[in-house]
């Protein structure tokens, strides 16, 4: 049965080409739900490019909605909605959505779901997630190398797993060159608020820091930088566009690849729940261009960007010393998913505290 | 530039936009309007202004059309609480709430771009000293002139404005036009010089701050630049001992602005002295003229 | 200008009635009219935005389950704003007594038994109790306002909330996620058919007595009184402080069950968000109820239809949020423009020298 449901798959795929005409009448529904605006240049703007993606990549076989503004407590009405409209895979894009996608994915079990960020799964509920500490471990690198101050200045929102093993796999990337390197964390409880991005920066950088780090969605820092002739590195996507002179590089989060094969496998009925965590190796993060560094830095870079796709380098790799002094993880071996995606302390080196 | 320096600066930056706003909120509401509708009048401006720079390429057209697109959905306030005499807090509200879709809308093609920046003067965003500038004059044609006479007398009492001849829905537009004008002058200000970009809702409940600012100051305008100088000092305040890593929480630190701003104002309500009654009497009431 | 507008003797009970017909005419006529611009069959789109949310059974339990909040908080700020009392940091009392209630699951996890929900939903009133007080006695004390101390207020509390959730009260087993355990058994509000669970009675209960209160209690008559003419309420030995004291608390009261209502049900944990601004859209929804309790009722119920049919219109039209907003702000603009009908008419002005020699009416 599994063979033939496999072999009809497949044959699927291969007609897909050929037979698309005949498929447009069964358009296949995906549907995307966002905590922000589309307009936000960051997070849901990412993966609303995603979104994009889907539907030039799968044309006509494909309808794609979106429900935007979407604030968490809120949620459950709007994931029901989605389900109830015939939508055949519905993508939730926000932490805060995970309770309402699982209580809703119970009621509709022939509708598959896809929570980003979270660790609930279901047998139609999928998680997914991107590595962004090994972009940040790249950068942690660089900043180290052109730092002249030895100080970064590091602007965070709100001190979740994702965000506080950013920090440590910046701070590690960036002891392998300077052991002493320091970072001034600034936390604004907000993903997106250009003004207060911008104040925090200043702060920053009159506190000697000479390099900016942002865990928050818009470009002020960068703007920032730009205009007191400092540098830092983009967030969520490339934005080089508003710090020319000021922008090394920037993690991009790419979901597009991850939304296209995520659609054809129900498209092709081989959609498995699962919990997946896509990193550099399968482009969901990747580095925009480098500029405004010398030759041997790029060099440095990419030779880790390489090693982290090959697998050679895992920026968590034990043991690893705590801010408390104790150490976690075996020599030479890798942390487990589980101790990255549930993160709460930080790594020798950061002054900053955590709440407990 | 040394860090003293720079904080004080950072201070300042941050302070303009609600001193701005909120100046113009003051005059409306001297004139008896309350106008809640600031927030979406100041996101209004955001996108216009950067619009109108980004297509033009030029920042101080963008400025003009900043204050344009306030004082256009102020005017939209004025039809409806003025002449067709609606409920002035229900219509500012929604205002509100019109002004973040709309912006939104009109914003669309322009998130992603970078738009044009104000040039300073002098190391300074120019619009602070215009905000002084504003605040002087403001202070100035209030308490020395007779239209400042006219404009507090129709705030206090409409009837008698209206039986000693004045106009006072003429006088109320034209206040409510000018605090549109400052709050679409802020919203550029947002998008011009604070953080040259579009984004939507990037005026981020400023409008809000701006409108309790204006109760902070018992309505006197020299008053304002205390209140928004001391939310901002306290804001960054907040950023500058987050550095130092002292262990206490972000968010103890980051409600200081507004703990202090219901103690400063505890204070100064509580002395005699410092508070005469500057509440407009007439401050959101209705007025239609006998026939 | 030729056409003004003039007081009319007294209400007009056939404008009453007549001027919620004549805005959801207008209303229809707009959208359309929005609708067809973007390409979009008018009729279609309007059958999208205001019927098909009330066609299931679904999306009518939804609708219902959202006005909950709102006609909670929207009941008591209507009482306050009559009395002149201007609390509008009602979303930090919901705050409160989402935080005071939710103490209670958190704290004693294996507590289950009627009273669990009892306790939790007092401590909820509690909690937005206290919130409003601050404001209040700031403000009979010392005369500080109470619309900057009671917004300011909510930013603290939300604050507050959001350390709780990211420090003490995080879920042990979650990751380190900012959440608290989710709550269940009597934890919960029960439910009482589908979706709908048993705050939308607490809702129910508080427009009718407060309606109640309003039209035939001395209460009700001395806040009144209060609102408008309060040199004669001083006279008839009403106390002002007093009335401001108990419209805060009275209203503080309502926000703070409403919270511990929607993270008893439609969130069932606390979070660093739990309320879309239910506080500050009740403000809207008191004022388009006319500061009647009753009114109040259907306002929320209108609101959270035009919040339904948004994200209708988003799902089956592929319109944007940006234009349900838009919409929203029309339709408000409307209710209230027509609302100018019920106390005044229009009358053509003949010219200033004409209307002179025109012998009085």
């Amino acid at each position: 049965m599994k063979k033939l449901m496999m072999s009809a798959a497949v044959l699927a795929v291969a007609l897909g080409m050929s037979a698309a005409s005949a498929s447009a009448q069964e358009k296949l529904k995906a549907c995307w739900l966002y905590v922000g605006a589309i307009g936000d240049f960051g997070w849901t703007y990412q993966h609303n490019q995603g979104r994009l993606a889907v539907e030039k990549e799968l044309g006509d076989k494909v309808q794609t909605v979106f429900v935007e503004n979407v604030p968490e407590a809120d949620s459950e009405r709007a994931i029901e909605r989605l389900a109830r409209d015939g939508c055949a895979i519905v993508f939730t894009t926000s932490f805060g959505f995970m309770e309402p996608t699982l209580k809703v994915a119970k009621k509709f079990p022939d509708v598959k779901f896809e929570h980003a960020t979270g660790f609930k799964t279901a047998p139609n509920v999928t998680t997914y997630n991107a590595k962004f500490h090994e972009g940040r471990y790249v950068i942690g690198q660089i900043a180290a190398k052109m730092s002249k101050s030895g100080v970064a200045g590091y602007i965070v929102s709100v001190p979740i797993p994702e965000v506080i093993s950013g920090i440590n796999a910046f701070m590690l990337g960036a002891q392998t060159v300077n052991p002493d390197f320091k970072v001034k964390i600034v936390w604004i409880n907000s993903w997106y608020d250009p003004g207060k991005e911008a104040d925090a920066a200043k702060v920053l950088f009159s506190q000697g820091a000479d390099i900016i780090v942002q865990h928050t969605d818009s470009t002020a820092p960068l703007q920032v930088a730009e205009e007191q002739g400092k540098h830092g590195f983009g967030q969520a996507s490339d934005m080089i566009k508003f710090a020319p002179k000021a922008q090394y590089t920037a993690i991009v989060d790419d979901w597009a690849p991850y939304y296209v094969r995520r659609v054809k496998d129900v498209l092709g009925g081989t959609w498995k729940s699962q919990s997946s965590w896509d990193g550099m190796a399968e482009g969901t993060v990747h580095m925009a261009p480098f500029t405004n560094l010398p030759d041997d830095v790029v060099k440095a870079a990419t030779e880790a960007m390489d090693a982290i796709k090959s697998g050679k380098l895992h920026p968590f790799t034990g043991p690893i010393t705590k801010q408390d002094g104790s150490t976690i993880g075996e020599a030479g071996k890798p942390l487990g998913d589980g101790d990255i995606l549930g993160m709460n302390w930080f790594v020798k080196g950061v002054d900053d505290k955590l709440p407990q | 530039m040394d860090a003293t320096t720079a904080v004080f600066l950072t201070i300042v930056t941050a302070a303009t936009p609600l001193l701005l706003a909120a100046l113009g909120e003051l005059v409306t509401e001297r004139s008896g309007v309350l106008n809640l509708g600031v927030e979406g009048m100041m996101v209004m401006g955001a996108v216009a202004g950067f619009g109108a720079g980004f297509l033009s390429g030029n920042p101080y057209i963008g400025i003009f059309a900043a204050i344009l697109a306030g004082m256009a959905m102020a005017l939209l306030f004025g039809l409806l609480t003025l002449t067709l005499v609606t409920n002035q807090v229900a219509t500012g509200l929604s205002l509100t709430l019109l002004g973040l879709g709309l912006s939104g809308l009109l914003g669309e093609s322009f998130v992603g771009e970078p738009g044009v920046r104000l040039p300073k003067w002098l190391g300074i965003d120019i619009l602070i000293p215009v905000s002084f500038i504003l605040v002087a004059a403001v202070s100035y044609v209030l308490f020395r002139t007779k239209i400042g006479l006219v404009i507090r007398a129709v705030g206090d009492s409409h009837a008698s404005a209206h039986a000693l001849g004045y106009r006072v829905t003429l006088v109320r537009y034209a206040c409510v036009l000018f605090g549109g004008a400052c709050s679409g002058l802020a919203g550029g200000y947002l998008s011009l010089a604070y953080t040259p970009q579009w984004v939507e809702n990037m005026t981020a409940g400023r409008g809000w701050i701006a409108l309790a600012l204006v109760v902070f100051s018992s309505w006197l305008p020299w008053r304002l630049v205390v209140g928004a100088y001391l939310f901002g000092a306290i804001s960054i305040l907040a950023y500058t001992v987050q550095t130092f890593a002292l262990g206490i929480p972000s968010q103890l630190l980051l409600s200081l602005p507004y703990i202090a701003t219901i103690l400063a104002l505890v204070l100064i309500s509580a002395s005699r002295r410092l508070t005469r009654s500057n509440a407009p009497a007439c401050l959101g009431q209705p007025f239609v003229p006998d026939r | 200008m030729p056409l003004v507008l003039e007081k009319r003797a007294e209400r007009s009970t056939r404008m009453a009635l007549l001027s919620p017909v004549i805005a959801i005419a207008l209303t229809l006529i707009t959208g359309a009219v929005l609708f067809a611009i973007r390409g979009i069959e008018p009729l279609h789109g309007l059958y999208v935005y205001f019927v098909e949310p009330l066609t299931q059974m679904w999306s009518v339990e939804q609708l219902i389950v959202k006005a909950t909040p709102l006609v909670l908080i929207g009941v008591g700020l209507a009482v306050c704003y009559t009395a002149n009392v201007w609390n509008i940091g009602a979303e930090g009392q919901f705050t409160m007594g989402a935080i005071l209630g939710g103490m209670i699951p958190v704290l004693f996890p294996a507590w289950q038994s009627p009273l669990t929900l009892i306790t939790m939903l007092l401590f909820g009133i509690l909690g937005g109790m206290a919130w409003a007080a601050i404001p209040a006695l700031l403000k009979t004390r010392f005369n500080a306002n109470e619309i900057l101390t009671s917004l300011m207020l909510v930013y603290v509390a939300q604050l507050l909330l959001d350390w709780l959730v990211r420090g003490p009260w995080r879920d042990p087993q979650g990751f380190n996620f900012p959440k608290t355990i989710t709550f269940d058994g009597w934890q919960l509000l029960p439910m009482l058919s589908g979706s709908i669970h048993l705050g939308v009675l607490f809702a129910l209960a508080a427009a009718l007595v407060l309606a109640f209160v309003m039209a035939r209690m001395l209460k009700g008559f001395e806040i009144r009184v209060s609102g408008n003419a309060p040199r004669a309420g001083r006279f008839a030995g009403f106390s002002r402080p007093r009335t401001i004291m108990f419209c805060f608390l009275l209203s503080g009261g309502l926000a703070g069950l409403a919270g511990i209502t929607e993270v008893a049900s439609v969130v069932a944990q606390l979070q660093p968000q739990i309320s879309p601004g239910y506080g500050f859209t009740a403000i809207i929804v008191a004022f388009l109820g006319r500061l009647n309790p009753i009114g109040a009722i259907f306002a929320g119920l209108m609101l959270a239809l035009s919040y339904l049919g948004g994200e209708a219109a988003q799902v089956t039209l592929g319109l944007s949020d940006r234009i349900a907003k838009v919409f929203q702000g029309i339709l408000l603009f409307y209710i209230l423009a027509c609302d100018t009908l019920i106390l005044y008419r229009f009358r053509w002005l003949k010219t200033q020298v004409s209307a002179a020699v025109q012998p009085a009416e």
